[in-house]
């Protein structure tokens, strides 16, 4: 177990070398560079300037300096942010991001699978056909059109909850984006969960435990819930990717402090520092936790061996 | 010799006759029949069609020119008055016709990076699997290491170190959207290549190239179709996304992740901004899935 998670974190380090060198050569191979602007600057400060951020060096030097930084968690200043460095942008951003994006998947997962569950107990019932209904909206209608939706009926039309702003992380400003952050999740999950269900309630252990005389109650608890809930933790990986790029549009949309907004403000204005960063940000933390839920995975389905 | 000649004939109906009855239904045969027994995918076929046609047709199905600025009929509501029968948005703009043009960019985007990814995946995915071996786990090592990156961003690092020109979307899209396709071949071929007919095509003295493009592409085209359809929504998806963030189509030129960003900035006066391009979208979507899960149980051998 130790040994496999050791191996897995070896190999999660080619993988976030890639991302780093990807997004390094490629806004590198860019046209332009940061210091081009309308007014001419005079060759010594153009070239003091490049000293300065190390770009009169070789590329690959300039690569090696930025992964040393990177590793010690310094992505350099940012080009729109002035007096800001990248890290320090994160730094704000970060908490509001992971507390979004925890939410969301807590509830994500509770709702999806309570769903999925009702919908397998009354399999072909109005209930079941009504959840999976619902799920193929979920699924089909994309957040960025599910927020604004939301933010129209509750926000403007009921107004019952804020339209927007981070309001200092307060309970009834978050509601409306987690929930829409959760719902294509919510629906995706709940399908897993129906699907893994049904397929267990029909298999012979199961009917193993009806015949003993077990409660229904406890047949679903403790023998079936836990076979069936093996195919979401292992869409688990895929969700959270999911969520850190829906977290981006869901951000911009309802306007919070968070990573996801840093990156598109980088992303259009060319900050090139500041895009890399939290591209690095944003890929550390996808593979680390596609590497958690491998683990978890492990640990929950005893078939699978660690050599 | 006369009898024997019409009695030839007699046979040679009869035997006409009775392989009409006994007809041997082929592979492909079946799936049609199947899909065109889904009701749902065949609705999502109409309709998908339906919205095709109107995008094909737009500039001869309304008066206005997407871009033409009606100063007298700024963000006014769905009327027939004009034939503004979406409305128009906030720059005076006829918001149908730009629907419509929302919908001509946002299929071909779906349409064009699907080819992009299918060329790219099938060939890769056919060389990886033909070859095998040490090719083969080189080829889908470097495909697990793009794999488990986050796509999203790199299409965007792609838009933004390219210009947010559309055919670049494309590509940026299509480049990244090619691994899964790689994988279902290079599985499909992984099968299909220990099969006695490439084995007597490569008795026969045929070259790599022509097995793979003659024999083995064919006979992985199936998984390779559904994933195609379900690959377009999701392409037509990302396109919006961009748009919606800013990083995708530009202006004059509109996809309905363009309308929808501009809707939800106007929701609050002019909700049907924002309604008509999201209906739109999500019908779009729909279809696709449907005609999607349609082929994939059409396809899908282990029902038979």
């Amino acid at each position: 177990m130790l040994s496999y998670a050791v191996r897995r974190l070896l190999e999660a380090i080619p993988t976030l070398l890639v991302i780093v060198a990807l997004s390094f050569f490629l806004m590198h191979s860019a046209p332009g560079g940061p210091f081009d602007s309308e007014r001419v600057l005079p060759p010594e400060i153009e070239a003091n300037l490049k000293a300065a951020y190390n770009l009169d060096k070789p590329v690959w030097q300039q690569f090696l300096i930025y992964l040393g930084n990177a590793l010690q968690g310094d992505f350099g200043p940012s080009f729109t942010y002035k007096d800001f460095t990248v890290s320090e942008l994160i730094g704000t951003g970060f908490p509001v991001s992971i507390r979004l994006g925890l939410t969301a998947i807590i509830l994500a997962v509770c709702i999806g699978c309570t769903l999925g569950v009702i919908a397998a107990m009354r399999q072909n019932t109005s209930t079941d056909y009504t959840v999976m209904g619902f799920s193929m909206v979920g699924i089909t209608i994309p957040n960025f059109v599910m927020a604004p939706l939301l933010t129209l009926v509750f926000g403007i039309y009921l107004g019952w909850l804020p339209v927007a702003g981070w309001g200092g992380g307060a309970i009834n400003h978050m509601i409306l984006p987690v929930v829409a952050l959760a719902l294509p999740q919510i629906a995706i999950i709940s399908r897993l969960t129906r699907g893994g269900m049904v397929e267990v309630l029909r298999s012979n252990f199961v009917r193993t435990a009806h015949a003993k005389g077990l409660p229904e109650r406890l047949i679903i608890w403790r023998h079936t819930l836990r076979a069936a809930l093996l195919p979401v933790v292992s869409y688990l990986g895929p969700a959270i990717a999911g969520l850190v790029t829906g977290s981006v549009v869901i951000e911009q949309i309802f306007g919070l402090p968070g990573i996801g907004r840093y990156f598109i403000q980088g992303a259009i204005n060319r900050d090139y520092t500041l895009v890399m960063g939290t591209v690095i940000t944003y890929g550390t933390l996808i593979v680390m936790m596609n590497l958690l839920v491998d683990l978890v995975y492990g640990l929950l389905d005893p078939r699978v061996r660690y050599d | 010799m006369v009898q024997d000649i019409t009695g030839g004939r007699a046979r040679s109906e009869l035997i006409a006759k009775a392989g009409e009855e006994v007809q041997g239904r082929s592979l492909w045969d079946d799936a049609r029949r199947r899909l065109f027994a889904n009701k749902m995918a065949v609705a999502s076929m109409i309709v998908l069609g339906f919205i095709a046609l109107l995008a094909l047709f737009a500039p001869w199905l309304s008066p206005h020119d997407y871009d033409a600025v009606y100063w007298e009929a700024i963000g006014i509501p769905p009327t027939l008055e004009n034939s503004h029968w979406f409305g128009t948005d906030a720059n005076g703009r006829d918001l149908f016709v730009r629907t419509l043009y929302g919908a001509r960019v946002s299929l071909m985007v779906g349409i064009v990076t699907t080819l992009v990814a299918l060329i790219i995946g099938v060939t890769y995915g056919a060389i990886a699997g033909y070859f095998g071996g040490r090719v083969d786990a080189v080829m889908m090592r470097i495909v697990d290491v793009l794999y488990s990156m986050p796509t999203m961003f790199f299409i965007i690092i792609l838009v933004v170190v390219f210009g947010r020109h559309i055919v670049l979307v494309f590509i940026a899209i299509g480049c990244v959207e090619w691994l899964t396709m790689a994988r279902i071949v290079r599985g499909q071929t992984l099968s299909v290549k220990r099969k006695e007919y490439i084995e007597a095509a490569r008795a026969a003295g045929v070259g790599i190239g022509a097995i793979i493009r003659r024999h083995i592409i064919p006979n992985v085209i199936g998984p390779v179709i559904v994933f195609m359809t379900l690959l377009v929504p999701a392409v037509i998806l990302l396109e919006s996304f961009l748009s919606f963030l800013g990083l995708g189509v530009q202006e004059p030129m509109t996809s309905w992740g363009v309308l929808i960003s501009e809707g939800a900035q106007q929701m609050e006066n002019a909700p049907w901004m924002l309604i008509f391009p999201a209906i739109f979208l999500a019908v779009t979507l729909f279809c696709f899935n449907f005609i999607g899960d349609g082929l994939r149980d059409a396809l899908d051998p282990k029902d038979r």
